[in-house]
C-alpha cells in the first residue's frame, strides 16, 4: 500500500518532467531548466507557452477522466463504464463536427459547441431515463445512453459526409483527440470549470463504494441512494463535458486506469480515486508525448496513442492477474 | 427498540391485487420472529415495506414509535442491520473491506476509519467466524463464508434490530444451522430479530414466533406450534402435509408423497 503510494507520488513529476522534455524541437535538460526559470531565455517560449500548459491540461483531463471512469464504473456497477458512455461523445462530436462545418470565425466556437452537445445529450439521457424508470435506473442511463450516442452518431456522420475535405479531416482530427490547441487559457478555463465536479466526486468515496454494491445494499447502509446517484451523474457529466470541449474526445484513459488501479492497488473508492487521478495523468501526459514526438513533425491524434499504448498494458495486467 | 408494522398495505403499480394487505405485528429484542409463506406471498415485499424501501399504500412501520419513512436512512442503519436476499459482486473487496462497509453510517464522508471502528469489525468479524479469512477477497468465498461475511457487515453497524432476509437460500445442512444457531444466540444476546424464511422447519425451532404469509395477508401469526399446522399449511402452500413434533416441542413439517395418507 504505502510502496504502491510512492510509485504513483513519483510517477507524477516524472510523467511531467518527460512530458516538458518531449516534442518537435529537442531540448536538452539544462535547456529546459532555463525556460522554466528565466522568462527570457531561449527556451522560454517553447517550455513556458507551449509544453508547460500542454502538459499540464493533458494531466488534468487524463486525472479527469479517470476519476470519472471509477464513478461510473461503481454508479452503473459495470466496469466496463467509461466517460462517454452515457452518449455524451455523441452530442459533443456532433456539436464539434457542425462547428467545424460552418467554420464561424470565433476561436472557441469549437469549444463551446462541443461542451453543449455534450450537455445537450446528457440532458437528453437523464430526461429519458427519468421518464422510463422515475429514477436513474442504472440500466435505463446505459440504455438511453447507447440510443442517444448512436442518434447524434448517425447525425453527425450525415454532417460530416456533406461537408469540404479539410473541413472533414479537421473534423476526424477533432473526434480522436489532442492538445494541439493547449494554451494557459484553455487550462484556467478547464481548471476553474473542473475544480466543483472533481472535488464532489474526489469526497464521493464512501457513496462510490455503497453504491457498487446495489441499491438495496447500499440503502440498508445508509446511503441517500436516489440523491447520490444524480450528484455522481451530474458531476461525471460536466467534468467530461469540460474536458470534451479542450481536447476533443480521448478514449480509454477513463476504461483502463480505474481497472488497473482497482487491480494492482485497492478497490476502496476513498483510495482509488485520488489514485487514479494521479495515475491517469501521469497516463495521457506520456501518451501526449509519445503523440507528438514518434511522428514528429506531425502529430498523432492522442486518442490513438492512448490506445495503442494502453490495450497491451492492460493486456499483460488481465494476464498476469488471472494466471 | 421495537419495528412495528402497522396495517400495512402495498400495492405495485399495474397490478390490481395488494401485494401486502393489513399486515400487522412487531419485532422486540430477544425474540426472533419468522415470516415464513409460499413464494410470491409478500415475505420480501414486508421487509421492504418494513424498512420504508417501498411506498405504502396504508399503515405505517414504526421503528421505536417514529414512522420509517421520517427516519434519515443514515440513522436507520445505525440501528437496524439488514442482509438482503440478492447481492452481485461486481467489484470484489475482501471481506474485511466489506466487513468495514458496515461502519459507514457511523462515519462522515471524511471522517477516517477510528479505533472503534476497527474494534467493531474484528468483533463482527470474530462473532461470524470469518476471521481466518479476513484477507480473502469475497468473489472466492463459498455461499456459506459469503452469508457470514454479510452478517458480520450488519453486525459492523452494530444495529439493535437484525433482519435477514432468506439468509440459507441454497446453502447445506450444515451452513444453515450454523447461520440460525448464530442468529439465534445474537437474538438471544439481546437484539430484535426478523428473518424472512422457507425453512419451516428451521423457523419452528429457532424462532419465538412466526408470522404465515399467504398473498399478502397474515393467516397464522404466534409460536411455532399454533402456526405450524397441518389443516394451515396445507391450505396455504396447497400441499398435503403431515405435521410431527420432535423432542424439543417444536413441530416439524414433513411434506406427502402423492398418495400418501397423513397420519393421524
Amino acid at each position: 500500500m504505502k510502496r504502491a503510494a510512492l510509485v504513483v507520488l513519483l510517477l507524477v513529476p516524472l510523467s511531467l518532467a518527460i512530458g516538458l522534455w518531449a516534442g518537435p524541437v529537442t531540448l536538452s535538460p539544462a535547456e529546459l531548466w532555463d525556460g522554466l526559470r528565466h522568462p527570457y531565455a531561449d527556451s522560454a517560449a517553447i517550455v513556458r507557452d507551449l509544453r508547460l500548459p500542454r502538459v499540464l491540461l493533458a494531466f488534468l483531463v487524463g486525472g479527469s477522466l479517470s476519476v470519472v471512469g471509477a464513478s461510473l464504473q461503481a454508479l452503473l456497477r459495470n466496469p466496463l463504464a467509461d466517460p462517454y458512455l452515457l452518449g455524451l461523445s455523441g452530442g459533443a462530436g456532433l456539436g464539434a463536427v457542425l462547428a467545424i462545418a460552418l467554420n464561424p470565425e470565433w476561436p472557441w466556437a469549437v469549444p463551446a459547441a462541443a461542451f453543449a452537445g455534450a450537455a445537450g445529450a446528457v440532458a437528453l439521457v437523464y430526461r429519458l431515463s427519468v421518464v422510463a424508470g422515475r429514477r436513474l435506473d442504472p440500466r435505463v442511463l446505459l440504455l438511453a445512453g447507447v440510443v442517444v450516442g448512436s442518434f447524434a452518431g448517425a447525425i453527425m456522420t450525415t454532417v460530416v459526409s456533406l461537408t469540404e475535405a479539410a473541413e472533414l479531416r479537421r473534423a476526424f482530427l477533432w473526434l480522436l483527440g489532442g492538445f494541439g490547441g493547449a494554451s494557459w487559457s484553455a487550462l484556467i478555463i478547464f481548471s476553474a470549470y473542473a475544480a466543483v465536479p472533481l472535488l464532489v466526486l474526489l469526497l464521493s468515496g464512501r457513496t462510490l463504494d455503497l453504491l457498487a454494491l446495489g441499491e438495496e445494499s447500499a440503502k440498508h447502509l445508509g446511503a441517500d441512494v436516489e440523491r447520490n446517484k444524480r450528484i455522481v451523474y451530474i458531476a461525471t457529466s460536466l467534468l467530461t463535458a469540460a474536458s470534451v470541449a479542450v481536447c476533443g474526445i480521448v478514449g480509454f484513459v477513463g476504461l483502463v486506469v480505474p481497472h488497473a488501479v482497482r487491480r494492482i492497488w485497492t478497490p476502496m473508492h476513498r483510495q482509488l480515486l485520488p489514485a487514479v487521478f494521479f495515475v491517469g495523468g501521469a497516463f495521457l501526459v506520456l501518451a501526449d508525448g509519445l503523440a507528438r514526438t514518434i511522428v514528429r513533425p506531425l502529430e498523432l491524434p492522442v486518442g490513438a496513442v492512448t490506445a495503442i499504448v494502453g490495450v497491451p498494458l492492460f493486456a499483460l495486467l488481465l494476464r498476469r492477474n488471472y494466471t | 427498540m421495537i419495528l412495528a408494522a402497522r396495517d400495512l398495505a402495498v400495492r405495485y403499480p399495474g397490478i390490481a391485487t395488494r401485494a401486502l394487505d393489513g399486515v400487522s405485528f412487531r419485532v422486540e429484542p430477544r425474540r426472533l420472529v419468522a415470516v415464513a409463506g409460499p413464494n410470491g406471498s409478500g415475505k420480501t415485499t414486508l421487509v421492504n415495506a418494513m424498512l420504508g424501501l417501498v411506498p405504502l399504500e396504508r399503515g405505517t412501520s414504526l421503528l421505536d414509535g417514529k414512522p420509517v419513512a421520517e427516519w434519515r436512512r443514515g440513522s436507520l442503519a445505525k440501528v437496524v442491520g439488514v442482509v438482503p436476499q440478492r447481492e452481485e459482486v461486481v467489484f470484489p473487496l475482501t471481506v474485511t473491506q466489506t466487513v468495514m462497509l458496515g461502519r459507514y453510517p457511523h462515519l462522515g464522508p471524511l471522517a477516517p476509519i477510528g479505533y472503534h471502528d476497527r474494534e467493531a469489525t474484528l468483533r463482527a468479524l470474530r462473532r461470524c467466524d470469518i476471521e481466518p479469512i479476513a484477507e480473502r477477497r469475497v468473489d472466492t468465498l463459498s455461499g456459506g463464508e459469503w452469508q457470514r461475511v454479510r452478517l458480520a457487515r450488519a453486525l459492523a453497524q452494530q444495529p439493535r434490530i437484525l433482519v435477514l432476509d432468506e439468509p440459507t437460500a441454497s446453502l447445506d445442512v450444515r451452513h444453515e444451522m450454523q447461520l440460525f444457531e448464530l442468529v439465534r444466540a445474537l437474538v438471544t444476546d439481546g437484539l430484535a430479530g426478523l428473518v424472512v424464511t422457507h425453512e419451516l422447519n428451521l423457523a419452528a425451532r429457532f424462532a419465538d414466533r412466526i408470522v404465515l404469509l399467504d398473498r399478502g395477508k397474515v393467516v397464522a401469526d404466534g409460536a411455532p406450534a399454533e402456526v405450524l399446522r397441518r389443516e394451515i399449511l396445507t391450505e396455504v402452500f396447497g400441499w398435503p402435509v403431515a405435521v410431527t413434533t420432535w423432542r424439543d416441542g417444536s413441530p416439524q413439517v414433513i411434506p406427502l408423497r402423492v398418495g400418501e395418507a397423513a397420519p393421524d
